[in-house]
């Protein structure tokens, strides 16, 4: 469904991205690892064309996307959940729902305001209130939320465990599984293992923007060195 | 009491086209960040158009339709400039796109010229409303009571399409992020061109509807842009409901300072703007900005170096020339030659605060006239020998510079350039008004140099050695450990204050040297032209910096220096065209889109593939 091939992405003159490959499967969720700093933000960006990048190829559904403009690949059903969450602070909650609001496709899940509002209920009693005052886990429903208004086909998760409280980090693992049932793709960020190999199927490592590891977790798991090479554990 | 509330309603209703005007300066730039200076010739369009349709479509229905039609075909214009000029500089560095909105006022400029003629334009009155009505004895204009009922339904209109639809929440998402806002799939292109369209359709609506009181002239576009600068940065950049305020009270205040401090109405707005923005520096409603939130980083500035040995031969080549004129050159020559210099001194002062110290002014006049009028006070009021003059215009200038400084640099960016604007026009109105002390627009006479330096010839020398001297300094001050604080300080003032820089300090000294240099260029110039008026304070004399340095290259140690000499130069031949404008703002747009680099960073890199170095090593 997704193919990147060749990637190499710069910020200045810093190379960050260096000659990345992988592809992922309709219907999988993948976890892409590393620690602080190893390029998963960058990849997702790359993907999203937020980072332009110097050479290589994405490819979605067969199509090049590297030359399009973001709104483009976004409307292609590509929909991505930024590390930040780059919450509309200033609008309220139906309001950034709003703001990602797009036609529905026929090849992935609807969503409705009413479906999102089922699926995170805190949202829900807060949805007239502006985006200043919420909680950091409140603030990752609503941009999952915000960006599955676009009724996308492949999520592209930015770390949606960190800094939000445990309890809602096994709420938001459900809710990754749940996605995976209604047959929506999956890419999610993370540097917390045990939570990727709760959702994922497969996991790739990234270290220093190389390709360092890309299979299952069971075989991960028959390659510890791997793991205490490339992941802060 | 009567004369009272005539004077509130009064204030009230000139509030329209101003608030007209700066809410659509704040939509557009609370979307897509720029400050469309050209605001002002929107807004002159408007009025220009309404008074050509009025007068073909007849009766109440044609006036009001002349209105919207105006507003309409403005709002095209809006597109086409949005299209043609600001889309290829929306990844610009922000001076980069200011600096083609000058651009299009002196194409505007030029083309209603063109079209309409010099004369002024006299408003057609409003069908139906062409009376006055009695309130409490006075007599107040029918048509002004309309604009007080008109202008709330605008801003209810607006209120309701920004708060209450999707177009509006897309708009108010995009001021904040509009990456984000593009990631979710929202075409970014049609949004920044509906907003330009819908604030240039507001600018053209109130230059049409402001007719009946005002009518339309070829000044009206620079009067109007500093109000609406103060209005929008009272109200805060982006909010509505702050510049209908804004416009309410700056309004209200011009009239009753006009009845009551006949002396200061200008002078008053200005004071209310710096006395709000101590309290709150991003305007009654405005928001924080945070500046390069969500920026992606650009490429590295290259370093700047000292110039090399071929760099340096050069400029003694130069100097050597320069000193050698008045044996070859004429009288004439040496005149234009010393305009020129004092210019060279004047844009390399600005340079220094803008290149190496990130601090872009579009005030930077304020200095120049005032050290230019100390000067000249001195002389007038006190007697004072020349020389004593000359050296407080430096003094005075940097000391202005100081006071300015301790304001403008709290703030950064577009919030930095519009309080410098508004400190500028502060000195100018209150020299322009003040007219008992500094003459107003009969400027000051008769303030010229001792005998030892009388004489075309030997004024030109001086000027040589204090100009070059003056460049020289500000060149071995970037070079200084002082001028890499300064230049740690614009590319990341968190960094620098971790490296234990004190980041104000810096700035702020930096603010009063380029205060101070910019003074220096104005005793030149008074003793050199005999005279001082106040048209060296005003707005496009500061203009004319920024537009130098950029020309020569913003990038640059030696941008503002060749710019100015190569504008000065070309201005005595260009403005004897008549479109001389339309050439320059045409010019100006060209750089802007072709050759952001500017003159010198053009041709610095024309030569470098060829092979030649004009710098010396690297230093860091
Ligand atoms: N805007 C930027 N400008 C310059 N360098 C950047 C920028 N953003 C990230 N980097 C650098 O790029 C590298 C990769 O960063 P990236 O954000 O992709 O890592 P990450 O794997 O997402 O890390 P984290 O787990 O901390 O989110 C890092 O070395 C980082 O310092
Ligand atoms: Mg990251």
């Amino acid at each position: 469904m997704l193919e990147i091939s060749a990637l190499n992405s710069f910020y200045g003159k810093a190379h960050i991205l260096n000659d990345l490959d992988f592809s992922i499967n309709r219907g999988e969720v993948v976890a892409l690892l590393g620690r602080n700093g190893a390029g998963k933000t960058t990849t997702m960006k790359s993907i999203m064309q937020l980072v332009h990048p110097k050479s290589g190829r994405v490819s979605f559904d067969g199509a090049d996307i590297t030359s399009l403009p973001s709104h483009k690949i976004a409307r292609l059903g590509l929909g991505y959940v930024p590390e930040e969450r780059r919450i509309f602070s200033d609008l309220t909650i139906l309001e950034n729902l709003e703001v990602g609001r797009q036609k529905a496709r026929k090849d992935a899940p609807v969503w409705t305001v009413e479906a999102l509002f089922e699926l995170f209920p805190n949202l829900w009693e807060r949805r007239n209130n502006r985006g200043k005052a919420m909680s950091g886990g409140e603030q990752q429903m609503l941009t999952i939320a915000r960006t599955l208004m676009g009724n996308p086909k492949l999520l592209l998760l930015d770390e949606p465990s960190e800094g939000i409280a445990p309890v809602i980090v096994e709420q938001m693992a459900k809710t990754i599984l749940r996605f995976k049932e209604e047959g929506l793709t999956v890419i999610i960020s993370e540097q917390n293992l045990h939570f990727a190999r709760i959702v994922a199927d497969r996991a790739i490592i990234l270290e220093s923007g190389e390709k360092k590891f890309d299979g299952t977790f069971t075989d991960l798991e028959n390659q510890p060195d791997i793991r205490d090479a490339y992941l802060s554990v | 009491m009567g004369l009272f509330v005539a004077q509130l309603l009064t204030g009230l209703a000139n509030a329209a086209a101003l608030f007209l005007v700066a809410s659509g300066l704040s939509l557009i730039f609370g979307v897509t960040r720029i400050v469309n200076f050209a605001h002002g010739s929107l807004y002159m369009l408007g009025a220009y158009f309404g008074v050509m349709l009025m007068q073909s479509l007849p009766g109440a229905v044609g006036f009001w339709g002349s209105i919207v039609l105006s507003s309409l075909i403005v709002g095209a214009i809006g597109i086409i400039i949005e299209i043609c000029v600001l889309r290829p500089v929306y990844r610009a560095p922000e001076l980069f796109q200011l600096v083609a909105t000058f651009g299009v006022i002196l194409v505007i400029q030029d083309l209603t010229l063109m079209f309409w003629g010099a004369e002024d334009q006299l408003g057609p009155r409003a069908p139906g409303l062409k009376s006055v009505v009695r309130i409490l004895g006075e007599p107040i204009p029918q048509y002004d009571l309309a604009l007080i009922v008109i202008t709330p339904f605008i801003l209810l209109g607006l209120w309701w399409l920004i708060s209450k639809t999707r177009v509006g929440i897309l708009v108010r998402a995009a001021t904040q992020d509009r990456e984000m806002v593009g990631a979710l799939g929202v075409n970014q292109s049609w949004l920044f061109t509906g907003v330009f369209f819908l604030g240039s359709a507001l600018a053209g609506l109130g230059g049409a509807i402001q007719l009946p009181k005002g009518g339309a002239d070829l000044l009206m576009d620079l009067n109007i842009i500093s109000a609406v600068f103060v209005v929008v940065v009272i109200g805060g950049m982006g909010s509505i409901v702050g510049a209908f305020v804004a416009s309410v009270l700056i309004s209200v205040l011009n009239v009753f300072g006009v009845a009551y401090l006949p002396q200061s109405t200008l002078v008053l707005m200005y004071v209310v703007m710096a006395i709000v923005l101590l309290v709150r520096p991003y305007g009654l409603f405005g928001r924080e900005e945070k500046a390069g939130e969500h920026g992606q980083a650009g490429e590295p500035d290259r370093p700047i170096r000292p110039a090399g040995v071929r760099g340096r031969l050069f400029a003694a080549a130069l100097f050597l020339a320069l000193a050698l004129v008045p044996v070859f050159g004429s009288n004439f020559t040496q005149v234009l030659l010393t305009d020129i210099l004092i210019f060279c001194l004047f844009a390399a002062s600005l340079q220094f605060m803008l290149s190496t110290g990130g601090m872009v002014s579009f005030g930077h006049a304020a200095f120049f006239g005032g050290g230019a009028y100390a000067a000249a006070l001195l002389v007038t009021y006190a007697d004072s020998p020349m020389e004593l003059a000359f050296l407080f215009a430096p003094l005075a200038a940097g000391l202005l510079a100081v006071v300015f400084g301790w304001f403008c640099i709290r703030l950064s960016g577009v919030y930095f350039a519009m309080l410098t604007l508004a400190f500028s026009q502060l000195v100018w109105s209150l020299v322009f008004q003040w007219y008992d002390v500094t003459g107003g627009d009969d400027g000051l006479v008769n303030i010229w140099p001792s005998a030892w330096l009388s004489g075309t010839t030997t004024y030109y020398y001086f000027t040589l050695i204090v100009g070059v001297g003056g460049i020289i300094f500000l060149r071995h001050l970037i070079h200084s450990p002082f001028g890499y604080s300064l230049r740690a300080t614009r590319d990341s003032a968190r960094q620098a204050d971790a490296t234990g820089i004190n980041v104000t300090h810096v700035q702020w000294a930096a603010f009063a040297t380029a205060g101070a240099m910019a003074g220096l260029a104005g005793g030149l110039f008074v003793f050199s032209k005999g005279s001082v008026f106040p048209n060296e304070l005003e707005i496009e004399k500061s203009f004319d910096a920024l537009i130098v340095v950029f020309l020569g290259g913003v990038k640059t140690l030696s941008g503002g220096v060749v710019g100015a000499a190569f504008m000065e130069s070309v201005k005595d031949w260009l403005t004897r065209l008549e479109y001389w404008r339309l050439i320059l703002g045409l010019l100006i747009i060209g750089v802007v889109i072709v050759a952001p680099a500017g003159i010198v960073g053009t041709l610095r890199g024309l030569s470098e593939r060829l092979g030649l170095r004009w710098t010396g090593e690297t230093t860091r």
